[in-house]
């Protein structure tokens, strides 16, 4: 978050209407004032303002300067160059301050370098710009492009600016994009050329172009550009996001293109969006400054106890002793004064207290913690070829403490890979059975498989090629794995290409509905109107689907722009490997697919013919096709949605393949191989408010204007005009009963479900719409709501074709994380705009649901019913115990709502209701929810039950909902890249999550808070010592520790230890943590970093610092030991202590902890002597010369470090030991765990995992809540669920299930 | 096969990033620790016993000499008005007081720690610097010069220099025997030979030319020891004592050792007495002043509390390895068998 000054508001809200004139910006050609220079603005990151080596200081030290804890600290120095306070010498004072202030530069400046690298990367790639002197384009780079240049490119290459798409060289005036650098998202879109701006055909010429560009200012909407271009004639012509090119951008499939640059530099989109890391304060951190707050109290009540102790002291004393010092001009200050002047002299002594080090040193803790997290190979992901990224640097520890998860579901917890399963086609049900069975199989094969990929890029290119080869003639003889083990293959082959792997390429087709097909096709006459035949041509067409052959087949993107610009001979070489992949994969989806087809037939003897005629259907294809390349099966489906691809790739298979798409038409080959050209005329597109997609084509043969749309089952249902043809009049109305009772059968088994329908349009209906239509894209302001409004004004009395059901498949092992996370004290919420049927058959499906549970269904149409149903609900759920996190334990119980009533318990006067009620339901599953409705959710609990929460999502719906939570998580998968671009962490799959909380987050966490915790203990300890000695010494705010080694002492002997401990400690192993994920327990709530514990520390630290000073005072009482003398063994002692302190609380001793701490130990001792050796009249009045080599050779110093070592160690020892072994804490117990024997550890591990794990199924079979409007039901009798099973407790609950459902 | 895709993102699976370092997880419970316990207390008994044993053979002869109680043989010499006084103190050995025999001064509720008196003082001037005889540093005001003059030594702590004096008689047949005092080596070594010079220049008044003596001294730097010209200015061991400032306000200094003649083995039994020139005031603080003749062992002057502390801290360790070993009997683990 930027932050803004009052002032800067101000000033904004003044000018505020003078901007909101200026929120157009009028741009025109550079060309005429080339010869002025008088350019636009540059394409650089940093225009003026960046860091230069000779500013850097300067500018680093004022935006350090904007943390309090720093002027506090510059403050205190300042302080002591104040003659009648200060302590210790000004300079020595500088030190601390110094340091850290040098510290963060260093940070701050490695950053920017980095930074600056990339930049001047970026800065320096070349592109081609026009320059008039020239009259061609010529080659210039990126950071001399200017708004108002006009830019050229060819294929492949990366837009530098945001470009306004003039011209290129495809007929159509359309260029391909790829925005994968963008948002992740790797198909292809189209762009087209600003319309009437000239034919499209002509060769561009840019010193024509005479039109006045005006857009909106720059902004980070990456969907949306609002501009017109406003032609010589003073036509306006408007343009939408569809001809902008922004920077980032690859070109595709097109062989030249130039734009007009709109937006350049760090006004480009792509710029604007990336925001760079998010700071965030976590929870810990924030629980930290309420104890730097009461290290400030204690500090002041330190100080104000010498100044009330100097003044009591100066007033007993009866004339002026000569150890009084009166001013230069020989008389003393009155008691009162002195007093007020030392308490100020005692906040500089005592100011280590406030540990200004520990900022620091969380920092790097934190740099370093994030450097673990994203090395962790078991949170890399093989398909995206990513690891887990870390955008906000300083939350690590929040996931280690998180409470509630909110999930989206599709594409979080299901790959969001779609695949076509059933469909109902004028009422009749085509089961897909064989399809079914064919996803089974691929479902089932995992571990095996798993060790088969890995072991494969092992081998050499070509052996890896014969070998598969041979393989794939022994997988015949067991197809069943053969096809599994192919698919995951060969989806990992092909990662680059969406949506393309075989699992939703291969639809087996229904032998039923393709006999209809057959059927129709040769028997009626009117053969063009069929109702198959139009929902399989919906299905093929009724999408933005972009389809691209393997001859055109895209590249990888490179991540690093400009990459791709070098074709080394490493180049040629991995496009060379590239080609024998798609060639291999070509093969490995071809050969199932027939094998499968004859194994049907073998099945089914029946529909012989039939299934002959499929296979010849498709095996004729090849050779047929329109395309000389031949192998229809090589054409490749792009779509913006998964679900579009797996609706053509289901077409594809009855043999309604989509050949092409350009914006006025879509070519389409029939089953029977003729090809079908429709003209487009208008693509209603998809948006959230209509859930519905529109094309209107003209059919070649009958001529009729047709609109086909699909969309989801509830809107579609109500725009349901006159019924289909009239040939079929006889169950016209059963047609969408029985449709929507598939439909709804669809959705309980956890599929997506889409509906398609049809409407004849008529000439006049269409031109009055056209127009309507013009109107709404031209204008200027609320544009989408006239889009909308025009295509909802066409999308009714629509007929009903059919439906579809889309299966979208669990991600890897979301069962087992969700019911991990579980175990581990998390509730897990699952958010969903899904109908609620389908979103608890998913939910039983990943184990969010059990058998066991209680489920109660939230569903009301008006406020009163909510009201009275919630009310109730409560009142039955309040009868049950509650576990120790509010939860209801037995039975478990599971709420599932959907958005409507969602939306009125989220209102005030019903919220804390909810949050009762939902705090003591173990899961809870959110229907039909909005992306807002999402994070009201996650605020609301967060707000109410102050949790650490947790959302995790993968698209564009979610980032609210990421945004909303403690930590936000998102999933760099299908839906492009603005969930991660809004998160905290950004992971490849679900399953990461796991390690990710159970492991790294309780890392993180317990490392950081025994840190923080130990870091007030030992200031408070090294502290007290100064200030017990002021007793002894009239509080004049004397230390009896030489001043240097008094700063060092914090700065040097004893940070680097805890910093390592954080850094390093490992409480309990990593398998430990996973196998037992109720160890994640201890770090819910405040945790370890809880108020007792704080005070533990400090009483200890109140204790130890006792037993330091008074050891070796009584020792030395009455003596002549000196000042220093006395002060070195304190120091001494202070350090022992300390560092054995820190290794008491070590868990894990490595090789480092050893070296680290017996290093701290040899540098305290070094450095003193060499100080004490050389320093003679140095640093007044300590002159600390040959002081600790005088200690050394004394016996008694050693006896006293011992002695008092020991003493101050001795309570905090045996309460460790004590409580170790009489009340050991979880974490305890799993270290004890962890010291049996390898075997027998594993053994007990996995016993008590499969006991735990039996209860689950699989889930999937028990149909969910009923559904209807109004009813509460707390339901059924309960379940005995896994409840919290201790851990060595020899005998877990048995496993045991009862179906109970609503 | 299709690794092009890219494994280049791949972490790299070492022991230390994967943290996996092998290490060591000392488990703190019962079991493992009582021999470690019963070690340390054993072993601080033993170092205890020793300690005490020591200090106990110790001999300390201390008297307060202040003055202020009416039945002081040192009464009235307190009253700043007396000049010169002298006080005598008499005592009787009944043995042999064993030798080296090591005599102090005490002072108690004199703040030799207090910051701005620590301060006051000028390294460098001490150090033989000729440059700070003309110019002290300023840390030594008020007592930087006086009038125009610089003071040598400046500064406070040189100032308030203790100035009793010393001098013990045995008595011998009724006459009075000098006991000889060795004042040499008493000072740290390295104070005496690096870190306090005399400023350049023979005879030494002329090398302090130019400076005065501070306010509170009868006498200039050079005319500290008169009989002896080699400890005097700022090597003089009496001025080296009294600059190492005492860490705590009840203190003791080295006056002098007994270290030669026939009392080389000790004071012998008899009575003694100690004429003591009362020169230092201590009424303005409610300071005590007292003499202290004491031998010394390997760890030093006696002191009781060390071995008593050692007796303690060890006990408690055998205790607790006592109370642990009923906590192990009672809370062992299963998995500990």
């Amino acid at each position: 978050m930027p932050w803004r000054s009052p002032l800067a508001l101000l000033r904004d809200a003044v000018r505020g209407i003078g901007e909101r004139q200026k929120d157009l910006r009028v741009l025109v050609s550079n060309l005429p004032y080339s010869e002025l220079d008088a350019g636009g603005r540059p394409n650089r990151f940093f225009p003026g303002n960046a860091y230069t080596p000779l500013l850097f200081l300067p500018v680093n030290l004022y935006e350090q300067f904007h943390r309090w804890a720093n002027v506090y600290f510059v403050g205190l120095a300042v302080l002591n160059f104040v003659p009648v306070v200060n302590a210790f010498q000004p300079e020595v004072a500088l030190i601390p301050i110094c340091v850290i202030l040098a510290l963060t530069a260093l940070k701050d400046g490695w950053e920017d370098f980095q930074r600056y690298k990339s930049d001047r990367k970026v800065n320096g790639t070349p592109c081609l710009v026009y320059r008039r002197p020239d009259k061609r384009f010529v080659a210039s780079r990126w950071m001399d492009v200017k708004v108002g240049d006009f830019v050229s490119m060819g294929s492949n290459e990366i837009v530098p600016a945001d470009l306004l798409l003039l011209h290129t060289s495809d007929p159509h005036g359309v260029c391909l994009i790829e925005t994968s650098n963008l948002d992740g998202e790797t198909n292809l879109k189209q762009r087209r050329v600003v319309s009437n701006l000239g034919s499209p055909t002509s060769e561009f010429d840019p010193e024509n172009f005479h039109c006045l560009v005006v857009c909106e200012r720059p902004n980070n909407n990456l969907n949306h550009f609002k501009c017109y271009v406003e032609k010589p004639d003073k036509e306006k012509v408007g343009v939408g996001i569809e001809s902008l090119l922004l920077r980032g951008c690859k070109v595709r499939n097109t062989e030249h293109v130039v734009g007009f640059v709109v937006y350049a530099g760090r006004e480009t989109k792509s710029m604007l969006n990336n925001s760079g890391p998010r700071y965030k304060r976590s929870r810990l951190e924030r629980a930290l400054n309420r104890d730097v707050l009461f290290c400030v109290v204690l500090l002041f009540a330190m100080c104000l106890v010498g100044a009330v102790g100097h003044f009591i002291w100066l007033s007993s004393l009866p004339s002026i002793p000569p150890y009084l010092v009166p001013d230069s001009q020989g008389y003393l200050e009155s008691p009162s004064l002195s007093a007020f002047y030392m308490f100020f002299t005692m906040i500089i002594l005592l100011q280590v207290l406030i540990p200004i080090s520990l900022y620091v040193s969380i920092e790097l803790v934190k740099i370093a913690q994030v450097f673990f997290i994203t090395n962790d190979v078991d949170l890399y992901d093989e398909d995206c070829d990513g690891r887990v990224q870390c955008r906000a640097l300083n939350i690590t520890e929040d996931l280690g403490q998180v409470e509630y998860v909110f999930s989206d579901k599709t594409g979080t917890l299901t790959e969001n890979k779609m695949v076509f399963r059933r469909c109902t086609v004028m009422g009749t049900e085509y089961a897909h059975k064989e399809n079914a069975i064919r996803l089974a199989v691929i479902d089932e094969p995992d571990s095996d498989e798993e060790v088969l990929f890995h072991q494969r890029p092992r081998q050499g290119r070509q052996p890896g090629w014969t070998l598969d080869l041979e393989e794939s003639g022994s997988e015949a003889a067991q197809p069943p794995r053969a096809g599994g083990h192919r698919s995951k293959v060969a989806g990992c082959a092909e990662g680059d290409v969406a949506f393309s792997s075989p699992l939703e390429k291969e639809v087996v087709p229904d032998k039923a509905l393709l006999q209809q097909i057959v059927k129709i096709d040769y028997s009626s006459g009117k053969r063009m109107v069929d109702p198959y035949l139009d929902f399989f041509l919906a299905l093929a067409i009724c999408n933005t689907v972009v389809v691209s052959t393997a001859t055109a087949q895209r590249q990888r993107v490179s991540q690093l722009p400009g990459a791709s610009l070098s074709s080394g001979p490493l180049d040629t070489l991995s496009s060379l490997a590239k080609k024998v992949g798609s060639l291999r994969q070509t093969l490995a989806s071809w050969q199932p697919m027939s094998r499968r087809g004859s194994l049907a037939s073998e099945g089914s003897a029946a529909d012989d013919e039939s299934d002959k005629t499929s296979d010849r259907d498709r095996g004729a294809g090849a050779p047929k096709g329109p395309r000389p390349a031949g192998r229809s099966d090589e054409l490749l489906f792009e779509a913006e949605s998964p679900d579009e691809a797996a609706l053509v790739y289901a077409a594809k298979a009855y043999g309604f393949t989509l050949l092409a798409r350009t914006p006025a038409s879509v070519t389409v080959r029939l089953p029977r191989g003729e090809t079908l050209v429709l003209e487009v005329l208008d693509t209603l597109s998809f948006d959230a408010n209509r859930k519905r997609m529109s094309v209107l084509v003209r059919h070649p043969v009958t001529r009729q204007l047709v609109l086909y749309t699909k969309g989801a089952d509830y809107t579609i249902m109500e725009l349901l005009g006159t019924p289909y043809a009239e040939q079929l009049k006889g169950n016209q109305k059963s047609v969408a009963a029985n449709c929507q009772t598939h439909v709804d059968q669809y959705a309980k088994e956890g599929l997506r479900t889409l509906c398609f329908t049809k409407k004849l349009v008529s000439e006049k209906e269409y031109s009055d719409w056209s127009t309507l239509r013009r109107e709404a894209m031209a204008a200027m302001d609320n544009r989408e709501e006239f889009i909308r409004d025009s295509a909802v004004h066409l999308e009714r009395d629509l007929t009903l074709l059919g439906a579809t059901g889309i299966e979208d498949r669990l991600q890897e092992s979301v069962p087992d994380t969700i019911v991990a996370l579980r175990e581990a004290g998390i509730q897990v919420w699952v958010l969903t705009g899904d109908k609620p049927e389908t979103a608890v058959n998913i939910a039983y499906a990943c184990r969010l649901l059990d058998e066991g549970d209680m489920v109660i269904n939230m569903s009301s149409k008006d406020k009163l019913t909510c009201t009275s149903m919630l009310d109730c609900t409560l009142e039955a759920v309040r009868r049950y115990p509650r576990g120790p996190n509010g939860m209801v334990t037995d039975p478990t119980i599971a709420l599932v709502i959907d958005g409507r009533t969602l939306g009125m318990v989220l209102e005030s006067d019903l919220q804390a209701h909810f949050v009762e009620l939902a705090q003591r339901c173990r899961s809870v599953l959110c229907c039909r929810v909005t992306p807002l409705q999402k994070s009201a959710v996650v605020k609301v609990i967060r707000d109410r039950l102050k949790v650490m929460t947790l959302a995790i999502g993968d698209g564009a719906n979610d980032v609210n909902m990421i945004q909303a939570a403690d930590v936000g998580i998102g999933i760099s998968g299908q839906e492009g890249m603005q969930a991660v671009m809004a998160s905290d962490f950004a992971i490849c799959r679900f399953k990461h999550l796991r390690k990710l909380l159970l492991v790294h987050g309780h890392w993180c966490y317990t490392r950081l808070a025994n840190m923080i915790v130990y870091f007030f203990y030992k200031n408070v300890a090294y502290v007290n010592l100064l200030f017990w000695y002021q007793f002894f010494c009239g509080f004049s705010g004397t230390a009896m520790i030489d001043y240097w080694l008094l700063i060092f002492f914090n700065l040097f002997y004893t940070s680097i230890p805890p910093i390592m401990f954080g850094i390093m400690d490992r409480d309990v192993s990593a398998e430990t943590l996973l196998g037992l994920p109720e160890l994640y327990r201890t770090g819910q709530g405040t945790g370890e970093y809880k108020a007792s514990f704080f005070w533990v520390s400090i009483l200890d630290a109140f204790y130890q610092s006792l037993v330091c000073f008074f050891i070796p005072y009584w020792t030395y009482q009455g003596s002549d030991i000196d000042v220093f003398t006395f002060g070195t063994p304190l120091n001494t002692v202070s350090l022992f202590t300390i560092l054995l302190h820190l290794s008491i609380e070590i868990k894990a001793w490595t090789v480092v902890h050893l070296v680290v701490i017996l290093g701290s130990v040899m540098v305290f001792f070094l450095t003193i002597l060499a100080y004490n050796a050389f320093c003679v009249t140095c640093n007044p009045p300590s002159n600390p010369y040959w002081i600790l080599q005088n200690q050394m050779a004394d016996p008694t110093f050693h006896l006293v470090c011992l002695l008092t070592t020991v003493a101050a160690l001795l309570p905090r020892y045996t309460f460790h030991v004590l409580r170790n072994t009489i009340d050991p804490s979880p974490l305890v117990r799993a270290r004890k765990l962890e010291r049996l024997d390898a075997d027998v550890r594993q053994q007990w591990i996995e016993e008590w995992r499969s006991m735990r794990g039996g209860g689950a199924g699989g889930g999937g079979g028990g149909g969910g809540g009923g559904g209807g409007g109004g009813d509460a039901v707390g339901g059924g009798e309960s379940g005995r669920s896994a409840s919290p099973v201790h851990i060595l407790d020899p005998s877990p609950f048995p496993p045991s299930r009862s179906d109970t459902h609503v | 096969m299709s690794k092009e895709v890219g494994t280049e993102n791949r972490p790299d699976n070492t022991a230390f990033t994967q943290q996996r370092l092998p290490a060591w997880q000392p488990m703190l419970s019962a079991g493992i620790v009582i021999p470690g316990f019963v070690l340390i207390g054993l072993a601080f008994i033993g170092i205890g016993v020793a300690l005490f044993v020591t200090s106990r053979n110790i001999q300390v002869l201390e008297r307060d000499y202040t003055g202020v109680e009416r039945d002081s043989f040192c009464y009235g010499c307190s009253d700043l008005k007396v000049k010169n006084c002298k006080c005598n103190l008499n005592f009787t050995l009944d043995k042999l007081f064993e030798g080296p025999v090591f005599f102090y001064y005490g002072l108690s509720n004199y703040f030799q720690n207090y910051r701005q008196y620590g301060n006051s003082k000028d390294a460098n001037q001490l150090s033989g610097d000729k440059e700070y005889f003309t110019e002290p540093d300023e840390s030594c005001a008020p007592y930087e010069r006086v009038g125009d003059v610089p003071i040598a030594p400046c500064g406070a702590l040189p100032n308030s220099m203790f100035n009793d004096t010393f001098k013990l008689y045995q008595m011998v047949n009724g006459t009075r025997v000098e006991v000889p005092f060795d004042g040499k080596g008493i000072s740290w070594w390295t104070d005496y030979n690096i870190k306090y010079r005399n400023p350049p220049g023979t005879p030494l008044s002329k090398a302090f030319e130019g400076t005065t003596n501070p306010p509170f001294w009868p006498r200039p730097a050079y005319e500290l020891d008169t009989t002896d010209p080699s400890n005097n200015g700022f090597i003089n061991q009496d001025f080296l004592v009294w600059m190492r400032r005492a860490a705590l306000p009840d203190f003791r200094k080295l006056y002098r050792r007994i270290t030669e003649g026939e009392y080389a083995k000790g004071l012998p039994a008899g009575k003694y007495t100690l004429v003591i020139g009362y020169n230092y005031p201590v009424r303005a603080f409610n300071g005590k002043k007292k003499v202290v003749f004491s031998n010394v062992s390997w760890m030093g002057g006696k002191n009781k509390f060390l071995g008593i502390a050692y007796l303690v801290i060890g006990s408690m360790c055998v205790v607790m390895s006592i109370v642990m070993l009923i906590v192990y009997a009672k809370f062992k683990f299963p998995d500990e068998e």
